[in-house]
């Protein structure tokens, strides 16, 4: 289910902990990083691969948000509503991305392009309203601002 | 004044930069010294935890145990999730070398040989600039085996998180650290008799870790006469919310939080009066505008006026804020970042979120406020962690502070029908 290099540097990361428990989180990553989101059979698989229970794998997915276990869109646009968005006009934001996309929280645009979230804090207070589109945070938001950036990846 | 967590010297990020303005000379000095001097030197720089807790760092360096063979660990605490925090990160963007060479002071100096730094998994960026970093230190021989040609060894692994605020919690993540989910610990025991693998672990903060090397440079005395007596040295305090310029800006501790809005965050937007201020990321308690002249960003001064330097993020509310709606934003991620372990926060911080939505929408009684009350107090204190107290002292605060907001929300009584 992992490629070799993955599988690989799933090894290597092993070697980091006293208990290969503890290279769950790590392989989850890379898990999602190559596949875009975490099977059923992805994480039965990474469980046999470190020992751990099937059970195990499905409560840490479904602990942490981040871990996504269905398929969704391209682009996963976070929304932060949290205070200090908030009280920068993070209402606006979400607007203007529902407008864009079609896409209210939870769901995905019909061309299967975006898949948007509210989300809580990611730390970029001092830059919001702010979302984040995969690892890229885009701060200091005008509704002008995200539809151009939302109109590039369209 | 001066900046020693993020100094403004281009590419101070980079090894080279690094070592030519001195770097890694903290560690070398640190390597002549015995452990126990080293404890010593930050127990008398009284340099406090940055995490939220203001915790003694040289203290609680000194409850590892020594002499022994066992593995200890060290886990760099960089979750930051509490909303209105935002300054570990710029740790790792501007100057990762120096939390680096701190961590390999507190390895040497509690006798430990692999170092965990735990990062939000968020800062999907991040962990790549402080990874580079890390290798960086690894090939020049400051991370490893036989460290500088001596005798000491330890390596530094970075952990990503995946999205969990209860992960910031010390014991939620040692369990995350461990492949597990996030949830706290109960205590005793301490993590440094069981901590990671049952192990005597260290928690520490970033930014506390990243003044570790400023101490040994210039020493405890020089150190402790930064800022406020009681609670010295830089601090990053990050600024968000109705400021002209709201972001991270290292001062002295003891700084007026009136400067701190006007003269680092360039005053209020768009020149609003202040109406609130949360001063240290969204569990402190909220003070009213008119309490805010004097008191100063300090354990001692914060405590005075009610409240607490917790992660030193200050969210600055103008006279137009609907408070109502900011409070039931905040316990809505309180409700939502439970980890559902104790009852009276599982429960507890869903009920605060829908008495609140009730005053939202207007449908809320008079009696709902003292409702609210009521259900803070029972999170309070009865529960593993301390999440439950950070979910109920906004409300608690808010109530206490700006009651006429909750009054003003009720719905009114319809005359009763004779
Ligand atoms: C719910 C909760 C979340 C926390 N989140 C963080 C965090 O993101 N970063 C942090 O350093 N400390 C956090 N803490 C505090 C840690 O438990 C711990 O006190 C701290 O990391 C110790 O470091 P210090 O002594 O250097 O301050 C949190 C505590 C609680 C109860």
């Amino acid at each position: 289910m992992l490629s070799q290099e993955n599988l690989n540097k799933v090894e290597a990361i092993r070697g980091h902990y006293p208990d290969s428990k503890a290279a769950l989180l790590p392989a989850l990553w890379i898990a999602q990083d190559q596949e875009g989101w975490i099977s059923t059979e992805m994480m039965s698989y990474l469980g046999d691969l470190l020992g751990v229970s099937h059970a195990h794998v499905l409560g840490v997915v479904t602990f942490y948000t981040m871990f996504i276990d269905k398929p969704q869109g391209k682009y996963h646009i976070e929304v932060c509503t949290n205070v200090s968005c908030l009280l920068r006009g993070s209402d606006g934001i979400m607007d203007t991305v529902r407008k864009c996309t079609g896409a209210k929280p939870g769901e995905t645009s019909a061309d299967g392009k975006f898949t948007v979230s509210e989300v809580e804090c990611m730390g970029a207070c001092g830059g919001a309203p702010m979302i984040a589109i995969g690892e890229e945070y885009y701060e200091r938001l005008t509704a002008d601002k995200l539809e151009a950036i939302l109109k590039q990846l369209a | 004044m001066e900046k020693y967590i993020l100094p403004e010297i281009p590419d101070y990020h980079t090894l080279p930069v690094y070592e030519q303005h001195g770097g890694y000379g903290a560690l070398k000095k640190a390597l002549t010294m015995k452990p126990e001097e080293i404890i010593d030197e930050l127990k008398k720089s009284n340099l406090r935890g940055r995490g939220g807790a203001c915790f003694p760092t040289g203290l609680k360096w000194s409850f590892m145990p020594k002499g022994t063979a066992i593995p200890k660990y060290l886990a760099v605490n960089g979750d930051e999730s509490e909303p209105g925090t935002f300054k570990d990160r710029m740790i790792f963007e501007l100057n990762p070398h120096q939390l680096i060479e701190g961590i390999l002071i507190g390895c040497y100096a509690m006798g430990i040989t692999a170092a965990y730094v735990y990062i939000r998994g968020e800062y999907g960026k991040w962990v790549t600039m402080l990874q580079k970093a890390v290798d960086d230190a690894y090939a020049k021989g400051y991370i490893g085996t036989g460290i500088l040609g001596t005798e000491f060894s330890t390596h530094i692994y970075l952990h990503k998180g995946a999205g969990a605020y209860i992960c910031g919690e010390e014991s939620a993540l040692m369990n995350s650290i461990e492949g597990g989910r996030g949830l706290p610990r109960i205590k005793p025991p301490f993590p440094a008799a069981f901590g990671l693998w049952g192990k005597p672990t260290t928690i520490n903060n970033i930014e506390t870790i990243a003044n570790v090397p400023l101490i040994l440079n210039k020493g405890w005395e020089w150190y402790s006469k930064i800022g406020a007596v009681k609670h010295p040295g830089p601090i990053l305090v990050g600024i968000s919310g109705h400021v002209t310029r709201p972001g991270v800006y290292e001062v002295p501790t003891g700084v007026l939080l009136t400067d701190l809005i006007d003269e680092y965050a360039g005053g209020m937007l768009d020149g609003k009066k202040l109406k609130a201020l949360i001063p240290g990321g969204s569990s402190t308690m909220i003070l009213r505008a008119e309490h805010v002249p004097g008191v100063t960003m300090d354990a001692d001064s914060l405590k005075a006026a009610g409240s607490s330097v917790g992660t030193a993020g200050m969210i600055v509310m103008n006279e137009d804020t609907d408070l109502i709606r900011v409070i039931t934003r905040i316990a809505k991620f309180y409700y939502h970042e439970s980890c559902g372990q104790c009852t009276p926060c599982r429960e507890g911080t869903g009920w605060l979120w829908k008495i609140l939505k009730r005053f939202e929408t207007g449908d809320a009684s008079l009696a709902d406020i003292d409702l609210l009350l009521d259900v803070a107090n029972n999170i309070e204190g009865n529960t593993i962690c301390a999440l439950g107290d950070a979910a109920a002292w906004p409300v608690q605060s808010m109530i206490k502070r700006f009651r006429e907001e909750f009054e003003k929300r009720v719905k009114p009584v319809q005359a009763l029908a004779v």
